[in-house]
């Protein structure tokens, strides 16, 4: 279970939210909306343990944020795309899951297959464009076996099939006991998500 | 593979892939050299006692144009992000591309040297101390430079800044680096500089990474 209790975050003079409490269970979609600016993704950076909170805990089964058990329960996608120019698709998917566990390369082919970049693996990402470069970051989701999925705008510049893909992972992971808290303004139809608004 | 062997494989596929990251700053090296003889005069007897002097100082500026990429494109892109949140070390992950800089800049540097001390008319002696105080100290340069890099990697236009906090940094081993070559010309004993040389290595070794863990970690908040 992921607890947040009592979280505060500023920037500058800006609050932008204060005394956050809410807990997500094993299986539990959280779809966090709210304004641009409203603090949706300084609030998965905090979760992800890249942000710093003004006060307030972040707990995953009395794991704190930023402790080697959390940090290895968490995939986290953000707004930027992680990949390098210069390196093939099947270069940088490689990497950013050895960041997390050791993969074989069958297992990263299988993956970019399953996003739909079969065929794609010795492209450059330079050649790719702003959809096929989310697709590649995106299929670190059929690779990790993280807990907890933070999801910064996964939806980002995918076409309708896309979505249908990820949204079918999500919903894969989190009957298997993962959990995902993601933020999006567009509709989402995952079923049981819950919404959490900033 | 080791995720920290990846880390380095990769910095040196991206720079392999993209060439003028490894040649701009060999280029800088090799004409900012070869300006000194014509700006200052030919002879041996007036280039051979400031050689290694220009050298040092060319090599250094050298490797400090290139150390803005350093953590730059990984920050702009994301990468750093996901390196930070990651269970493995940051340090070793950050010690990884300091080594891949140092492959990229450092020794292509180490190797032209003894033929630029030649040019410069060091004498044999004098080359080969050239070679050891380089091989002893780039490393050094890269670690160093590597905190300054931290500091200003979410800062725009940051490449005079990045000189004013480094270069200062630097002033120890240009001192002894150089000392040890003039003093190696007259035949005198340099082990003292030497000794010097390696105490900043180990202490840049031990410290180098982690303050630039810190300070990644500062500049992505």
């Amino acid at each position: 279970m992921l607890k947040v209790d009592n979280l505060s975050c500023q920037k500058g003079y800006n609050l932008l939210f204060s005394n956050l409490s809410f807990k997500v269970n094993s299986g539990d979609i959280l779809r966090i909306t709210g304004t641009n600016g409203s603090g949706k993704t300084s609030l998965l950076k905090i979760l992800a343990g890249l942000d710093a909170q003004e006060q307030g805990n972040v707990f995953l089964d009395n794991h704190e944020v930023k402790s080697e058990a959390y940090q290895q329960e968490i995939f986290y996608l953000g707004h930027l795309s992680a990949l390098s120019e210069e390196l093939s698709t099947l270069e940088n998917l490689e990497f950013l899951t050895e960041l997390n566990k050791p993969t074989k390369q069958i297992q990263l082919i299988k993956a970019l297959s399953s996003i739909g970049l079969k065929g794609y693996e010795n492209e450059y990402c330079d050649k790719l464009s702003a959809g096929q470069k989310r697709r590649v970051i995106l299929a670190g989701l059929f690779i990790s076996n993280a807990k907890i999925w933070l999801l910064d705008e996964p939806f980002t510049a995918l076409d309708a099939d896309g979505v249908t893909i990820i949204e079918s992972r999500i919903t894969k992971h989190c009957k298997q006991g993962g959990l995902c808290l993601f933020t999006t303004h567009q509709n989402s139809d995952l079923i049981n998500q819950k919404v959490l608004a900033l | 593979m080791n995720i920290y062997l990846q880390a380095l494989k990769r910095d040196l596929r991206i720079a392999i892939r993209n060439p003028s990251s490894i040649l701009n700053p060999l280029l800088f090296f090799i004409i900012s050299v070869s300006l000194f003889p014509l700006a200052i005069s030919s002879e041996a007897t007036i280039l051979s006692p400031i050689g290694s002097g220009i050298i040092w100082v060319t090599s250094m500026l050298s490797m400090l144009l290139s150390l803005n990429a350093l953590f730059h494109h990984d920050f702009e892109n994301g990468v750093l992000e996901q390196m930070v949140i990651s269970h493995h070390s940051l340090p070793l992950l950050i010690l990884s591309k300091i080594t891949a800089h140092w492959i990229l800049t450092g020794i292509p540097i180490i190797l032209l040297s003894p033929l630029f001390g030649l040019f410069l008319f060091l004498d044999n002696n004098g080359v080969y101390v050239l070679m050891i105080t380089l091989l002893l100290s780039t490393p050094s340069l890269s670690l160093i430079g590597a905190i300054g890099a931290s500091l200003i990697v979410g800062i725009k236009n940051s490449g005079m800044l990045l000189s004013l906090l480094i270069l200062p940094l630097y002033i120890p081993i240009l001192i002894f680096a150089s000392s040890a070559v003039s003093q190696a010309q007259f035949g005198l004993g340099i082990t003292g500089q030497l000794y010097f040389l390696a105490t900043i290595l180990i202490v840049s070794l031990m410290t180098a990474p982690f303050i630039s863990g810190i300070a990644l970690k500062i500049s992505l908040e």
